[in-house]
This record gives C-alpha cells, structure tokens and sequence, in this order.
C-alpha cells in the first residue's frame, strides 16, 4: 500500500468557504465592527516584562532568572578562564575521562581540550549510544536571554539536535555579546543571523529539563539534563 | 437524553461526590495559581498583550487559507512532507502507510492532543505497532489505560501511591513513592525507548505560516529527544495553529507558558524547519507534517464563534473553572475539557449530543477573563445552548417560556399568579424534595429560601398607604 493522496483542495475549499461569512469581531459592538489589524512587530515585544538598559543589569537579570530556575549561571573573566572551571566540575561531579562531548568550535571542543580531556565529537555519523553515557556536554550557544534566563540553542551553532538533551549535564559556553536582552531581540538576531534560512532546529532552552507531572511537584531532569550550567565569559 | 448525557450525569454523581478528590485537585492547581499571575503582573501590559495576541491569531485565523498555503509551500522547500487530512480517519491512513512503507518497527510520542483527538495510539495498536507515551503524565494515564484529565496536566489526579501502583504493576518494583524516584524510574524506561523508536511522533503547539516551522512547547525535553533520535518525525497539527511571522512567537511563547504553567517561558520552545538539513549532524531523515482539519472548518463557518479557534490550548481555561474543578476532568468525556471544550466540542462531535456541556456552566466568565487570547468563551456557551434548541427545541420547554411570556407581559394574571404564589410555596417547603415534588431534580440538592409572607405588590402598596398621610 502506497501513501494516501494528501486532502489539500478539499481543506483549503472548505476553508474559504466558511470564510467568506466575515467573523464577528469578539468584545466589540456588533454594530460597528472594526477588524483588528495585524500588529506590527514592533507592537510584539513592547507589553512583555520589562528588561533594565544597562548591560550589567542584564547580567544581574540573567543570573536572577537562571537562580529561579536552578540553572547554575558562572560568570568568567575570560574564555581562558573556561578550561580550568571545566576541569573543577569535572572532579566534583566525577566525569570519566572519556565521559565530556562537545562539538569542533573555539567556545566548545576547543575548551575541553585545553581543559585535558579528549572530548567526544558529535560528528555526523556519531556513536549515539557513546553520546548517551557520555556524563556532560559542552557546546557553544547562539545568545543568553536576560528577560527570560534562556539559553538560544541552534542545530548549526551547538552541534546538532541532540547534544544540547541526550546528557545528563549541559555546560553551555556564552559571550558578552551573546547577551540580549528579551525575545524579540532573540528573534532578530536569529533573522539576522539567517534570513530566512534556519537551522532545522531553534530552541530555547529555559532551566533544566523539568516536569511537575506527579502531583505538581517539581522534579529536574526528567527527560533531559538534571543540571544546566551557564559559564559566561563578559 | 442520548447515552452520552446518561453517561455524563453518572459520572458527574461520582466525581462530585469524591470530595478528598475534589480537594486534591484544587490543592494542585493552587501552585499554579501562585506562581501565574506575579508572572502575569510582571507584564508591562498583560491586558494590551492579549489584544495583541487575540489580533495576531484573528488575523491568523481569518486569513487561514493563505497562511497554510504558505506554510506548506515553505516547509515543503526545506524538505518537508505536507499532508493534508480533512478527517482523523485519513490522517491516521497516512500514519499507518508511512509506517508500512518504511518498515518501522518501534513509535515513541511525545504528547498531542490531536493525536487523542483522532484515537491514533488505538489504530497504530490494532494494526500491531508499539506505541509509547513519553510525556511522564501521558506514559501514566497510557498505562492506566486512561484517557489525560487535563489536556495540560493529563495526570493531576492522581497520587502518588496509584502511580507507584501502576508502574510496580507495568515494570515490578520500583521503590519509593517520591515523585523524584518515580520520575527518574519513567525516566530510565523511556531512555530505553528513544534510542531503539525509529519513528517519533509529536504534536505542534503553533505552525510559522512564514517559514515553514512548527513549534513544540514543552517542560520535560520528551519532545526534544522525539525530534531528534528517531530516522522518521511526524507532528499532527490542528490547522488553526497558524502564525503569521516567526516574531509573533515572541509574544506566544511567554503567554503560554505564563497562562499555562505559570512559567515565564517553559523548559523548551523549539522550532523545526524541515528534516536535518545538509552540513547538519543528526535530526530525523524525514519530516512529515500532517494538517488536521477533522471538523474544524465547522468551526470556522460560524462568524460568531471562529474565535474559539484562537485557542492555543494552554488550559488555563480548566485551571480557573468551577465546573472543571467540581467534576473532574473525565466527566467531560471528550477530548479537550473544560470551557473550551464544552464549546468546540459541539462543533466538532455534533450538537445533540454534546450540548449538555454548554448547561453545565456557571456562566461566571473566568474562563474568559483568563484566556490569553480574549476567546468570548461564557458567551459562546450561550450561544451553543441558544443554537441547539433553535435546531431541536423540546416541545415542553417551549410550552414553559411561551406560558411564562403571557404570564409576565399581562398585569392581571402576574398579580393573581404572584398572590397564589405566596401559599403556593408555603404548601411547597412542606413536601420539598419528597419524591412526589415536581420540582424534585431541582430541589433534591437544594433548600429553598422560606417562603414570603407577602408579594413584592403587597408590600408596595402597604408603604404607599403608610406615606400618603404625611404627603
């Protein structure tokens, strides 16, 4: 058996058909309707919580929203300063020395090696059974949400779909100028970053992977990494 | 009375009657309640971003043709399958063809609603394909062989003694009760079937008319490991999950999650945009998409209620609702509860049969005050009661208001009745609730207020008497 033709005209038919009645505008008079406009995309971003102006109060932003969400948020000097942090978690947490992946890049594989580790490479093609016991990842990332305490996460700037969830630990490496201040600046520079060709995934990450399925209870790593930590190099 | 009401009022009788349940779920829902709205309070303007929001989706929403058409055109170029189904039944033909052809052997989901809408788990089943929820709340009602109490929180029922229950009964023992024991037991179990699934299966919480996305919110990163592990994805979307622009996610992906979850944005928000691209490392070698309209252009044909399909199912329509709270999420038998159910269902499964839903309801409007996107909800249960007995009245109920319209509209007989009506209730309070009262079903659960010893009339015409002396 073959595929089912897909349904298209039929939906897109019964579509203009039902719209060709024009909808009653909700909340308003039925007597004289005006149909909202679409907002503009300035309009988007202007009724969110507000962001302070300051860089640094970005920063204090990010590590407030980071705290609330038990995500461990490292403020750094310099990317020097990475190699050596690594290495500490990686003896508090007791990482094998084969246990770290990361991906090629100077703010993720790069890192590890200076930290002493051979890290394991997801490349196309990868062991996914080795990246699944591998104890942490660390990857580069495409920018640091103050307003929401979110990580940006693209298949082209963090080594694919599947480094940045299948490990227990997620050590992401961000920069000064990774730090925007709310979504729609993240969405911007996405565009911008872009046009319209994006990586096949785009996601934001807020917090450790998280579920208050069992009586609304809050339990980490449900899924995904049980720990997030934030090194940030600004 | 159709065996679907029948149904509905014995199970309401049993919920409502289970207090310590009743209690429980309001206890779970206070966490909720607490952390939403400082979120909601933190907005600039929450009040000017829901018109926003309500303006983004009226224009999404009514010009639904071209946005899809636009979609399907852009997620196309990126590689992606997209299928249109009018019914549940071709959708999940489909589903079970792309599995035929592509010799899957093993199916992990994460959680979509249109896929319970559509009983797709059921058909895969039949046709002998392995299915398993990932989401942690869905794996337990899958294996309670429940249907979700709450399309948000499909498991907020339960404690966690009848979860370790259920998982001692599907996997042996499992320890203690805790939920972070429980969890990190789902969470080995399902590790286990991520690596081995060869087709992973998702819904969609919005499709980007503009580029071709869809997005998936979620807390735990089941979704996540869907998209990314298995050879083959497929998302079930409800066609009126369109945005116009990529932007506009900008302000739905925080309102979800505030009204949702009371979270200022949930643990992942994640777009596709087709399979994995060339120079990519990993991601499904196929995406397909599959468009459900399954009775939602029903919907759409009414002017007065197409806002109902602004929805961006976040729940905090149940969270706020006395109905919801006091019957229980199951007593609703349908596949989206609460106010927003109780009105689209109707459209979707039939009037008749589901128009019970729009009568059990306070009318409060909570549901609308709290709907991040301004959906008339209160109203269109009015509307649904007021449409059902236009299209099928019931002969008694009319004989009822048309003797009741010339009853209010002439002096003479409102007087009369109205002084009849004084020892009328007396005689009444004395046999109420007895099972010869015709008023039974009524007063069975209620007490009516003692009696007046005069009318409204009689008592106006006394206070005149005793002013006029003076005037």
């Amino acid at each position: 058996m073959s595929y089912p033709p897909s349904d298209k005209a039929a939906v897109l038919t019964r579509i203009r058909e039902a719209l060709r009645l024009p909808a009653r505008v909700p909340h308003q008079d039925s007597h004289a309707p005006s149909f909202p406009a679409l907002p503009g995309k300035e309009e988007i971003g202007r009724w969110l919580p507000a962001v302070g102006a300051g860089y640094e109060e970005r920063v204090a932003l990010f590590a407030r929203q980071a705290a609330a969400l038990k995500a461990d948020f490292v403020r750094l000097p310099a990317l020097d300063a990475v190699p050596s942090h690594l290495a500490a978690l990686a003896q508090a947490e007791g990482w094998p020395a084969d246990g770290i992946a990361s991906h090629p890049g100077e703010h993720s594989a790069s890192l590890v090696e200076k930290a002493g580790f051979r890290p394991f490479l997801a490349l196309p093609g990868y062991d996914r059974a080795k990246l699944e016991s591998c104890a942490a990842s660390v990857t580069a990332c495409e920018a640091l949400i103050a307003q929401t305490g979110s990580v940006l996460v693209t298949t082209r700037e963090s080594g694919g779909r599947a480094l940045t969830i299948l490990p227990p630990h997620h050590i992401v490496v961000a920069t000064r100028d990774q730090l925007v201040p709310d979504l729609p600046a993240a969405f911007a520079r996405l565009r911008q970053a872009y046009g319209g060709t994006f990586p096949s995934m785009i996601s934001f990450i807020t917090g450790p992977s998280r579920t208050g399925d069992i009586e609304r209870i809050l339990v980490l790593g449900a899924h995904g990494p049980k720990k997030l930590t934030i090194l940030f190099v600004g | 009375m159709t065996g679907i009401v029948k149904l509905f009022r014995r199970d309401v009788r049993g919920t409502t009657a289970d207090t310590p349940r009743r209690t429980f779920i309001r206890r779970a829902l206070s966490g909720y309640f607490a952390k939403r709205y400082p979120l909601q309070d933190a907005y600039a303007d929450w009040q000017a971003a829901r018109t926003t929001a309500a303006a983004i989706k009226f224009d999404a929403v009514n010009r639904l043709d071209t946005h899809l058409e636009t979609f399907a055109r852009q997620a196309e170029a990126r590689g992606t399958k997209v299928f249109f189904a009018s019914t549940g039944a071709q959708a999940r033909d489909y589903v079970l063809a792309l599995c035929r052809e592509q010799g899957v052997r093993s199916i992990v989901k994460a959680k979509t609603m249109t896929g319970e809408e559509i009983h797709l788990n059921e058909a895969l089943e039949k046709e002998g394909y392995g299915v398993v929820e990932s989401d942690l709340g869905e794996y337990i009602v899958q294996l309670r062989k429940e249907h979700p109490y709450h399309f948000v929180f499909p498991c907020m029922h339960l404690k966690r003694g009848e979860i370790r229950a259920t998982f001692e009964k599907a996997l042996g023992d499992v320890g203690s009760d805790e939920p972070e024991n429980l969890t990190m037991v789902a969470r080995r179990v399902l590790r286990q079937e991520f690596l081995k699934a060869d087709l992973g299966i998702s819904g969609a919480n919005f499709l980007v008319a503009e580029t071709g996305q869809i997005s998936i919110t979620e807390n735990e990163g089941n979704a996540r490991l869907t998209c990314a592990l298995p050879r083959i994805h497929v998302a079930l979307v409800g066609i009126e999950k369109v945005v116009p622009r990529f932007e506009d996610l900008a302000l739905f992906l925080p309102m979800l999650g505030t009204a949702g979850a009371g979270q200022a944005l949930t643990g992942y928000n994640t777009l596709y945009a087709g399979p994995r691209q060339p120079g990519e490392t990993d991601g499904p070698e196929e995406f397909h998409v599959i468009l459900l309209d399954n009775h939602r252009t029903r919907l759409l044909a009414d002017p007065e209620q197409r806002d109902a399909l602004h929805c961006i199912r976040c729940g905090a329509c149940l969270n706020v609702c006395p109905i919801f709270k006091n019957i229980g999420g199951h007593a609703y038998g349908t596949t989206y509860q609460g106010p927003i159910g109780s009105v689209i269902t109707p459209h979707l499964r039939g009037l008749q049969d589901w128009k019970h839903l729009s009568g059990a309801s306070s009318l409060c409007g909570a549901c609308t005050e709290t709907c991040p996107v301004k959906i008339d909800l209160h109203h269109h249960l009015l509307q649904n009661r007021r449409n059902a007995v236009r299209e099928k009245g019931v002969w008694w109920e009319r004989l009822l208001f048309q003797g009741f319209g010339l009853y209010a509209s002439h002096a003479a007989l409102w007087r009369f009745g109205s002084r009849l009506a004084v020892p009328g209730l007396k005689l009444h309070s004395r046999f109420s609730g007895a099972w010869f009262d015709p008023v039974r079903l009524w007063t069975k659960t209620r007490t009516l207020p003692r009696p007046p010893e005069r009318t409204f009339r009689q008592l106006w015409a006394e206070r005149q008497k005793q002013k006029s002396p003076r005037a």
